[in-house]
């Protein structure tokens, strides 16, 4: 096998098995540990398929940011050696319902449909592609979306200070 | 490419598993960023393997990722409040918003 | 000739029932009183007038009468070829009904300032008898059936509301309601009769119903149901509603509870106008009856003669004198459906016809002196029952006097009116049925008999100690008495036959003495018999009565025709069909509506928790809706 294909399952695997014990796990603090490795295991996919830049991002942002911003708010709301009860089985039953059947009917959907690549010159990927594209004003440009960005990013920080403030 | 699909598939539906089963709070927190990963996934494979020409899926996965950062942030200041109030963060007790 | 000032005298009536009725609390009682009786006073001069007018100014036209539309006015449009016309019609009986109505109700109302004095609802009184005038003058004047039936309902209102004037007493108010339900009863047949008629006809128009055109009639010449001809099934339903106004068995039994009306209600209502409507109406549809349906008017001879002779024979055994009078009247009433129901046609042969509205004309004048005289008896005596009374021609005499009058005209004494009208009742009774004459001659006797009970009872027989002594009626009481004491002996003298006939022709009409002589000489036997029992008091009335036992308490208590009725609505009706259908409705009818509401509130509990407020149940939700509507999408579309 190459070593791209062998690459490739072990990020399936490490995703996969991962996520499920994230939502399976009954001790939250593992839940979360579980969480960073899925997330770690995204960032090598996208170090696989040669997006660096995006690596790099949900690396930092993602795993950096999130996961500890996750793990404060564990340490500050819960014990930490609280176990989790088993989710009642109605329940159960009715997640798996919806996550089995819509897996099946995505992966139907997906082995159906002929994807087309286009024939176009591959462009190349790098940081002055990156950087042009994202701040341009031009035909591609996400200068609009980048500045909306920020000032959601500005609403959020305060919305999040204001809720999270001790009550008068 | 088919198979990165079905993979993010699979990411997907045990975030909304996940989202449906869990009890916690936060919990339900972490498949929400499941769930917003494996788009992320789907964007830049989409992106990679069908339109290698352009840049829309890598830079829409950014902003994915950023807004994925802003609304986690909302979510737990509001997890804290509610647990001030509540003493708890199941999300069974936060219910006072029905019939 | 220009009649259009007849709309006055509608008008007049219901502008006064309105100032009355509305304005009538503002002022003190006698202004109501005055304001009702000079309008009713206008209203007598117009009717006078315009008979004056008619007869014989106006005169007859190619030898007959003829009808004059006064004045029409389109009412309501139902289809494109019939619509209903409120009118005035001028013709030989309307316009002698508008002299009698207007002449008795002024009298009345002449009398009531007297009598009501001091009553509370005075002013009240006085609107519902201007509403009645009005009603009834309406009725007389209809230009067509749904007219004459909407005016007809309103007389029946009316009644209801003068029967029930005292209306704390609760058997006045049932009284009331009975006169009502059983009058309405009646209308229900009036109603389809009339239907029936205008469907095959397609008209509701007196002039056209009862023209000498018959070809409106072919259509319903052929059509026939269980062995009658429609025509004569219409007849007799319109007769129906006839016989509840007026009071013919089987619907005789709400006029003696009438009687719990005041006095002067009594006599206007009751004696001389509204129970003669039904009269009326076989008059007004003769032409109808006589060619369409002889057969409905035989029945209406039979059941006329039968009514006349019932109500004499329970006469002769009550106590109470308002009830004497009622029966009375019942019987006077059965004369003239009698009279109408033996009547030809041509010349000559419609003496039944003119012989009873002859007999209206001249029962209206001492029916209503006698109800009068009986109301000033009760002014003074405090009290409606012959054994109370006795010896008051002392006390009283003028009431004495005109009351005499009455009861001598009834019995046919000759030289009074209703001597003249009875013999020509007679007469056309003889020459059609000798049974019906037999019966009559016998009722004859009998009326005499009873009515001069009643007069000596009253006014001789023993001498009681009253506790203040009773005194003569004030002159406002006692000039209307007068004023109909003189009608009453006068009115025989109008010369009705050349007038008043069934072809709106005259004819010539002369003393049959075979027919007089006779019926004399029985009213002087029950005179005669009358005087021998109660001039003085003895006891042989009582023996008598002791000696008919069974019988006479079976006429005493009128035949028990009222307990049958009451047997019949609780027992029958009320068991038999009123339970089941109530229950119906309450459990089925108002169970599907109880049970869609409860419908609704169970399954909005149910769904209600849908909005549980629990966050992974509306992922879940959103997500499974998110999967079958791929699922729809991609096998439907897909």
């Amino acid at each position: 096998m190459a070593l791209n294909v062998l690459m490739f399952y072990l990020l399936s695997a490490v995703i996969v098995i991962f996520s499920v014990l994230t939502i399976t796990s009954r001790r939250i603090l593992r839940a979360a540990f579980f969480l960073l490795c899925v997330l770690v295991g995204t960032a090598g996919f996208y170090f696989m398929v040669d997006y660096q830049f995006m690596a790099g991002v949900q690396l930092v942002l993602y795993a950096g940011g999130i996961v500890v911003l996750i793990i404060f708010s564990i340490l500050l709301t819960s014990h930490i050696s609280y176990k989790f009860p088993q989710p009642e089985a109605g329940r159960l039953v009715m997640g798996l319902l919806v996550g089995i059947g819509g897996l099946v009917l995505s992966t139907m959907a997906i082995m159906k449909y002929a994807f087309k690549a286009t024939e176009n010159a591959a462009l190349k990927v790098d940081m002055n592609a990156i950087g042009t594209q994202l701040l341009g004003t031009g035909k591609n440009g996400y200068a609009l979306p980048f500045e909306v960005i920020s000032i959601l990013l500005l609403a959020a920080m305060i919305g999040a200070i204001i809720i999270a403030k001790k009550g008068r | 490419m088919t198979h990165v699909l079905i993979v993010s598939a699979f990411m997907f539906f045990t975030g909304v598993c996940g989202f449906i089963i869990r009890r916690n709070m936060i919990t339900i927190l972490m498949s929400i960023e499941l769930i917003l990963n494996a788009v992320n996934i789907n964007m830049v494979v989409f992106n990679k393997f069908l339109y290698p020409d352009q840049l829309q899926g890598q830079f829409f996965a950014l902003f994915i990722v950023g807004i994925a950062a802003a609304e986690a942030s909302v979510a737990i200041a509001l997890i804290i409040n509610i647990y001030r109030k509540l003493s708890s963060i199941n999300v069974e007790q936060v219910n006072e918003m029905k019939y | 000739m220009n009649y259009s000032y007849t709309v006055l005298i509608l008008l007049i009536p219901i502008l006064v029932f309105l100032l009355t009725g509305l304005l009538g609390m503002k002022f003190k009682p006698i202004v109501s009183g005055i304001v009702g009786t000079v309008g009713l006073g206008i209203v007598f001069l117009l009717s006078w007038y315009t008979a004056w007018q008619y007869f014989f100014v106006g005169g007859q036209v190619n030898g007959e009468f003829e009808k004059i539309i006064a004045m029409s006015m389109h009412w309501i449009q139902f289809t494109d070829k019939l619509a209903i016309q409120i009118g005035i019609l001028l013709d030989p009986i309307s316009v002698m009904m508008l002299v009698v109505v207007s002449s008795v109700s002024f009298m009345v109302h002449i009398y009531s300032l007297g009598y009501m004095k001091g009553e509370k609802g005075f002013a009240r009184f006085y609107a519902f008898l201007s509403l009645f005038t009005f009603s009834m003058l309406g009725l007389v004047v209809a230009t067509n059936i749904f007219q004459m039936y909407i005016f007809w309902e309103l007389v029946g209102v009316s009644s209801f509301l003068l029967i029930g004037f005292y209306y704390q007493k609760p058997s006045a108010v049932a009284a009331s309601k009975k006169a009502f339900i059983v009058t309405r009863f009646a209308d229900l047949g009036f109603l389809i009769g009339i239907l029936l008629i205008s469907f095959y006809t397609g008209t509701f128009d007196f002039q056209t119903l009862t023209g000498a055109d018959h070809s409106i009639f072919e259509s319903a010449a052929s059509a026939s149901f269980i062995g009658m001809s429609v025509m004569t099934w219409a007849c007799l339903l319109i007769f129906m509603g006839g016989a509840g106004k007026s009071a013919m068995f089987p619907f005789h039994i709400w006029l003696p509870d009438a009687m719990e009306g005041p006095t002067p209600v009594s006599a206007l209502i009751h004696a001389a106008t509204m129970v003669v409507a039904g009269v009326y109406l076989v008059a007004r549809m003769f032409p109808v009856f006589f060619f369409q349906a002889p057969d409905a008017l035989e029945a209406i001879a039979y059941i006329g003669g039968f009514t006349s002779l019932f109500a004499a024979v329970i006469a002769v055994t009550q106590f109470d004198i308002k009830r004497v009078l009622a029966f009375s009247t019942l019987s006077q009433i059965g004369y003239m459906m009698l009279a109408l129901g033996v009547s030809g046609y041509e010349g000559h042969e419609g003496v039944g016809y003119m012989a009873s509205m002859f007999h209206l004309f001249t029962h209206a004048f001492f029916k209503a002196l006698l109800f009068l005289g009986a109301g000033s008896i009760i002014h003074a005596v405090h009290s409606n029952v012959m054994q109370d009374m006795g010896g008051l021609r002392k006390y009283m005499p003028i009431t004495h006097i005109t009351f005499l009058i009455a009861c001598l005209t009834i019995a046919g004494v000759p030289f009074l009116s209703a001597f003249f009208s009875k013999d020509e009742i007679l007469v056309a009774a003889f020459e059609h049925n000798k049974f019906l004459f037999a019966v009559e001659y016998l009722v004859a006797g009998i009326t005499a008999f009873y009515m001069f009970r009643l007069y000596f009872n009253i006014f001789w027989g023993k001498d009681r100690h009253y506790h203040h002594t009773p005194h003569e009626a004030p002159k406002v009481m006692t000039i209307p008495l007068m004023i109909l004491a003189f009608g009453s002996i006068f009115a025989g003298y109008v010369p009705f036959t050349r007038l008043i006939t069934a072809d709106s022709r005259g004819f010539e009409s002369h003393m049959d003495f075979a027919i007089a002589i006779p019926s004399v000489l029985i009213g002087l036997v029950g005179i005669g018999l009358a005087w021998i029992l109660y001039k003085k008091e003895n006891p042989l009335p009582d023996r008598i009565a002791a000696a008919l036992g069974g019988f006479y308490k079976t006429v005493y208590n009128k035949f028990y025709i009222d307990e049958l009725y009451l047997f019949i609505t609780k027992k029958i009706i009320f068991n038999y069909i009123s339970r089941p259908v109530a229950w119906f409705d309450r459990h089925i009818v108002d169970g599907t509506m109880n049970g869609i509401g409860w419908l609704t509130v169970t399954s909005s509990k149910k769904i209600k928790g849908l909005q549980s407020g629990y966050l992974p149940q509306y992922g879940m939700v959103f997500a499974l809706a998110a999967v079958v509507l791929v699922l729809i999408f991609a096998y439907l579309i897909g």
